[in-house]
């Protein structure tokens, strides 16, 4: 069995779905010949020919307009934007047409559609490269908004997202695209949607993540095991909708909680997450809910990026800050 | 030395003058001679008409919501929608109901949507055309990606759209040009000028001296019709159709006409607009030169008039009739609201569905 890399088993995934599901079209910019930027759809052309993996007009507007009509006409598209910042014009398609397709025609139409893009910072990217945008779809009705944070969870989710009847999101984290190596099965079986992977077992305090930040969140309760606290680690995965469920059991087990995401603070996926716990397990709570994320401010350039993203150390530290309530 | 290496030409086709006489010298379509399918949609013509002042009245005794009015685009809507076969898909913008009703959308259906009830998308119509779009000029792109979809699957269907004056100035227009010139694909771009977009006029859109120049621009066939002559709009329609459905790609049609009534009943056009220019534009109304022509030819006289108008406001009711028993008597679930989110409900709303049954709102929808 080989071990691949998150971008390697993106690559898989679409493959099998496009050997398995007649349907199934690959569209986006430089996503043919060229294998994409970041080489997530490499060979398909080749192999699939260009009816079935389209290089597109520099147009994104028009990739995501043309994906709601395709997806209402019978094909199952799976558009690639070519870096999150360059979603934005697709907002319009996404949230007024994509998302709202089954519920305005009372089910006659529907989008079964995958609006892919590589997502947050930690590349020394240009500028408009690095966003972490997951709360802006989160909070949009009709969408389901997908993060993978492996190799393995990667190739299942894609697959259960280019299977779900409804339009979803996946964004890719950019920054461990090639992070870590896994044994994935190219077996065909997906990983549910709209549930949370408990990625470690603790009992001291638990630690809420999703996308890049999972590998500083888990290197944090190595640290901390090594300190004798003992972390259990959550992968939130389907960021929307949420499930809260696995998040609540896992703190009325350790009775605190530290919320880590690379996107700003403010209205970010960790305050819905923090007021879910408020809501709901308050009584479980043995000291204040922690939130480690990036700041409210406009992602630095390259050089000064690392400043922003959260680090190892504050993941530990505000474990730590939660420790000493009794 | 400079050269010129691409110019265009736009043409212009009207058959039917604003009096409802052939213009001489044109090469005259087949339409003209087929008196017994003109009559058939300027009956439906009529149709819509008549439903459109009652939908107008509706609105204005508060049995319907903002309502957009088609007076006076009678003819190039029923121009596309006669065009079209069955298979073929429509994404309209949101008055294009002569169109519509020729496809098989209901006229209770259009006031079950303009009465806030969703249930009026669910055409009883072709199933995969488009729904009503309000956010201006996307079904462009919606139709170009079911064109693309046909063309992947080998079908020999065509994907036809509307777009205004106002529209037209939209990037998802000029990128469903591009996505249909750049892979040949079979769409069909009407632009229904009816010369505001609101309250702005069409000369404040931009100062080209067409609008159907911006799919030459794009690499499409474009002409321009008086959009007011069902044999001119239609004409065009068919050309259109047959080039997209064997093959040959996408093409664009500037269809010129006037905006009769307000934008929308929400609308007061006299706050913008000279009542000069609106009887102007009523001296061409599409109807009245089709009925004169259909007189001329011997094919229509008052009697079949009044009978027409009675037997249209007859079905009319019948339809207002169809639309205040669903609504009074048959209205949607609260459950509705949330079980077309997903196909599969997430937990979550499974919750909050629950919460919305026991609080529902007190005294109907107002």
């Amino acid at each position: 069995m080989a071990e691949i890399t998150l971008v390697e088993a993106v690559t898989l995934a679409l493959a099998h779905e496009m050997e398995t599901d007649p349907t199934v079209v690959v569209m986006g910019e430089d996503v043919g010949v060229n294998g994409g930027v970041f080489r997530a759809t490499a060979g398909l052309q080749q192999r699939f020919g260009d009816d079935r993996v389209i290089d597109t007009p520099l147009a994104e507007v028009m990739i995501a307009g043309m994906c709601v009509g395709m997806a209402a006409q019978g094909m199952r598209p799976v558009v690639e934007a070519q870096f999150e910042g360059f979603m934005y014009p697709m907002v319009d398609h996404i949230v007024n047409h994509a998302a709202r397709l089954r519920h305005r025609t009372r089910g006659r139409l529907t989008c079964p559609a995958v609006f892919r893009a590589p997502w947050g910072g930690g590349i020394h990217a240009p500028e408009h490269h690095s966003d972490s945008n997951e709360a802006t779809w989160a909070h949009f009705p009709g969408l389901r908004t997908v993060i993978p944070s492996s190799p393995s969870r990667a190739y299942g989710l894609l697959l259960a997202a280019i299977r779900d009847p409804d339009p979803v999101v996946f964004l890719e984290p950019k920054r461990i695209y090639r992070w870590q190596r896994e044994e994935v099965i190219d077996n065909g079986e997906e990983l549910p949607l709209d549930v949370c992977f408990v990625l470690r077992d603790g009992t001291d305090v638990t630690l809420v993540t999703w996308g890049a930040m999972v590998k500083e969140t888990l290197e944090a309760a190595i640290e901390m095991e090594k300190q004798g606290i003992s972390a259990e680690v959550i992968d939130v995965a389907t960021v929307a909708p949420l499930d809260m469920d696995t998040i609540l059991e896992s703190v009325e087990k350790t009775g605190r909680c530290v919320i880590v995401h690379e996107a700003p603070k403010h209205c970010g996926v960790g305050a819905e997450i923090a007021a879910g716990l408020a809501d709901q397990g308050i009584w479980y709570l043995k000291a204040p809910i922690k939130r480690v994320t990036g700041y409210d401010t406009i992602m630095p350039l390259y050089r000064s990026e690392m400043n922003y993203m959260p680090s190892t150390e504050r993941i530990v530290h505000a474990a730590k800050e939660t420790l000493e309530y009794a | 030395m400079a050269a010129t290496i691409a110019s265009f030409k736009v043409d212009y086709f009207q058959f039917l003058d604003a009096d409802g006489r052939l213009v001489d010298g044109a090469p005259i379509p087949a339409l003209a001679r087929d008196l017994k399918q003109l009559v058939s949609l300027y009956r439906l013509m009529t149709q819509t008409r008549v439903f459109d002042k009652k939908a107008v009245a509706l609105q204005r005794t508060g049995k319907l919501g903002t309502y957009a009015s088609c007076l006076g685009h009678e003819a190039a809507h029923v121009a596309i929608g006669s065009a079209m076969r069955e298979e073929d898909c429509f994404a309209p913008m949101y008055r294009e109901y002569g169109a519509q009703f020729y496809r098989g959308v209901k006229m209770s259906e259009v006031l079950l949507y303009w009465g806030g009830d969703e249930r009026g998308n669910d055409f009883s119509g072709p199933k995969h055309d488009f729904p009503w779009c309000v956010p201006i000029a996307t079904q462009c792109l919606h139709a170009a990606g079911a064109a693309m979809a046909y063309k992947l699957h080998g079908q020999p269907r065509v994907a036809v759209s509307v777009v205004g004056d106002g529209g037209s100035s939209k990037g998802d227009f000029l990128e469903a040009i591009n996505a249909a010139s750049a892979w040949k694909l079979p769409l069909v771009l009407v632009i229904v000028n009816n010369q505001w977009a609101i309250s702005v006029p069409r000369s404040k859109q931009n100062t080209a001296r067409t609008l159907a120049q911006k799919g030459i621009a794009g690499g499409l066939p474009s002409v321009q019709v008086d959009g007011n002559d069902l044999i001119a709009a239609r004409w065009a329609m068919d050309k259109a159709i047959a080039a997209a459905r064997e093959g040959r790609g996408g093409s664009v049609i500037e269809m010129i006409t006037y905006r009769l009534s307000d934008h929308t009943t929400a609308d007061d056009a006299r706050r913008y607009r000279d009542q000069k220019e609106v009887d102007e534009a009523w001296k061409k109304d599409p109807l009245l030169r089709l009925r004169n022509y259909l007189t001329d030819q011997g094919f229509w006289d008052e009697v079949k008039q009044e009978d027409l108008l009675a037997e249209c406001a007859e079905r009319v009711q019948s339809a207002v009739e169809e639309y205040q028993d669903r609504v009074t008597n048959h209205p949607q679930s609260i459950d509705a609201m949330f079980n077309f989110m997903f196909k599969n409900l997430p937990n979550t709303l499974e919750a909050q569905r629950e919460i919305a049954h026991r609080f529902p709102a007190k005294g109907g929808h107002h």
